[in-house]
């Protein structure tokens, strides 16, 4: 789904990571840990076109990022479910219409159909009618991943999607994570928290991935 | 671009939600549009009249000179007459007649004064084409004691002054649509850089750049045209008080946006808001591109 070849990527000064191989194979579900800093989220940039390497290559869906016209790389995300870490939204609409903006930005409003089912998933059917600002932080957590899959995308990207939850909530997220998995979905997880990861054990089929110092490498054995 | 012009006009209304309402650029863009509109009106309602008065004038021009014989020396007139006849470039030289001297003293001696008996020169109507000589005829003529009044003397300048009013005036058309393509291109980008995180999100969800300049465009184009509108409307209004002289109304002669002439005001705001829809696409496009 989602390749990098022999990736360096620094923002301008000295690179960040180097020589970074990664292959998200179909249905396949990834830890990426690594010490704060490290370049978790730059990486996942990379990964759906935000960022370009500063060497080597990364392809989505078989296309290379960099070698693609701007409408292009907006139409590779639209199979790329990302939750961002600070899980922006458009302050001004609802949840609801936050939830279904890749719905509504593509022109796919056969899928809105989908809107209460997948809010009713992550457990947002009371709070549709809000404001993303009158969410708590798990709530905006969830929004930004109910989001992420309305349009049924193949591959889902989070950023430390339980970074400022409750134990309690990390695990319901992680749980809807794996249900996605479970679909078939590609699931790429960045999180610094190991516990989580331990908890997931039986959960997924998962390889766990530390970044740090420059280098990408596998941690331990896969779960 | 994708989507075509009309798809432009139309705009997406789906889109142009995502973005936040905000006041400030909204109605500095809505203001200035109305400000330019209406200098857009007058320097218009002076550029037609200008136009108008240039044609009529130039039109007038030639044929018409008026020879002016001292009470004194009328019984020269035959000879005179017989003089301009067989000037080259006269086509027609007529005395004018009793009645007709009458006719022109009447405003200031009234109706019933017998011209005949007053000192008054006597006038002879000449027509004229294009070769006629006007300075070598009053030569001849000042030997008789004659004078020629040459209209096209005044008339030439002042047709001249008119049609560089005009020209004038469609320069600066030209120069207040630029400076409208100016702000609007500056609310565009205003507008696009004060929306980063908006955008960001947008593009997270898969929006293409046509997408997001999509969901500006339709905005700023209503908004400079509403207010070109209401400039056009109050310049239309402020001006007809200005051209009507109640007191004098044959003067209103050159009131401009008569019959079709109306239409330019129609097309202002129709102007405004496609060269609004222009600049904000050129804008969008170019800032776009600089936002990562
Ligand atoms: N836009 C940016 N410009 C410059 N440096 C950045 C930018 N974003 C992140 N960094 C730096 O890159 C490093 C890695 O950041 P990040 O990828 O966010 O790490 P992580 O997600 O693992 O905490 C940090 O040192 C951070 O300060
Ligand atoms: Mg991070």
């Amino acid at each position: 789904m989602i390749d990098l070849k022999n990736v360096a990527f620094g923002y301008g000064g000295a690179l960040l990571f180097s020589r970074v191989d990664l292959e998200l194979a179909p249905g396949s579900f990834h830890f990426l840990t690594g010490p704060s800093g490290a370049g978790k989220t730059t990486l996942l940039k990379l990964c759906y076109g935000a960022l370009h390497a500063t060497e080597g290559q990364v392809t989505a869906f078989g296309m290379a990022f960099d070698a693609q016209s701007r409408d292009a790389t907006a139409k590779a995300r639209r199979r790329i479910g990302v939750v961002h870490q600070e899980c922006s939204f458009l302050d001004h609409l609802t949840v609801a219409e936050n939830v279904a903006l890749p719905l509504t930005v593509t022109g796919r409003q056969d899928l809105l159909g989908n809107l209460e089912d997948v809010l009713r998933w992550v457990g947002l059917a009371r709070q549709s009618g809000q404001l993303p600002p009158q969410l708590s932080g798990g709530e905006r957590q969830r929004a930004a991943l109910a989001r992420a899959v309305i349009s049924g995308p193949e591959v889902i990207l989070a950023d430390e999607p339980t970074g400022n939850v409750d134990w309690e909530m990390s695990v319901q997220v992680l749980r809807l994570l794996a249900d996605l998995n479970a679909a078939g979905k590609t699931v790429l997880f960045a999180t610094h928290d190991l516990a989580l990861i331990r908890h997931a054990k039986g959960l997924v089929q998962a390889r766990v991935l530390r970044l740090n110092r420059g280098k990408l490498q596998q941690a331990g054995a896969d779960l | 671009m994708g989507g075509g012009f009309l798809a432009l006009l139309r705009g997406d209304v789906q889109a142009e939600r995502a973005i936040p309402k905000r006041g400030f650029t909204a109605q500095l863009t809505t203001v200035v549009a109305g400000v330019l509109s209406f200098l857009a009106v007058f320097v218009l309602a002076l550029s037609l009249s200008a136009s108008r008065i240039a044609k009529d004038w130039a039109s007038d021009l030639g044929g018409a000179t008026t020879v002016q014989l001292p009470a004194d020396r009328a019984d020269d007139i035959e000879s005179v007459l017989q003089l301009l006849r067989n000037t080259p470039g006269v086509t027609e030289a007529r005395a004018l007649t009793a009645d007709e001297e009458q006719a022109l003293l009447a405003p200031w001696l009234g109706a019933n004064m017998p011209v005949d008996l007053l000192p008054v020169p006597k006038l002879i109507d000449v027509t004229t084409d294009e070769t006629f000589d006007a300075a070598a005829v009053a030569g001849q003529l000042a030997v008789v004691g004659a004078t020629l009044n040459d209209h096209d003397g005044w008339r030439e300048p002042l047709a001249e002054v008119a049609s560089r009013l005009r020209t004038l005036g469609w320069a600066t058309v030209a120069l207040i649509t630029l400076a409208l393509l100016g702000l609007v291109t500056l609310a565009a980008r205003l507008s696009l850089t004060s929306n980063t995180q908006t955008i960001g999100v947008l593009r997270l969800v898969g929006a293409t750049d046509t997408y997001i300049a999509h969901a500006f465009m339709r905005r700023l184009m209503l908004r400079a045209a509403t207010g070109a509108a209401i400039g056009t409307v109050i310049g239309f209004l402020v001006m007809r008080r200005i051209a009507t002289i109640d007191s004098a109304p044959e003067f209103n002669v050159a009131m401009p946006f008569d019959g079709w002439q109306a239409l330019w005001l129609v097309l202002i705001p129709v102007l405004s808001g496609g060269a609004a829809l222009l600049a904000t696409q050129f804008a969008a496009h170019r800032t776009l591109r600089e936002i990562p």
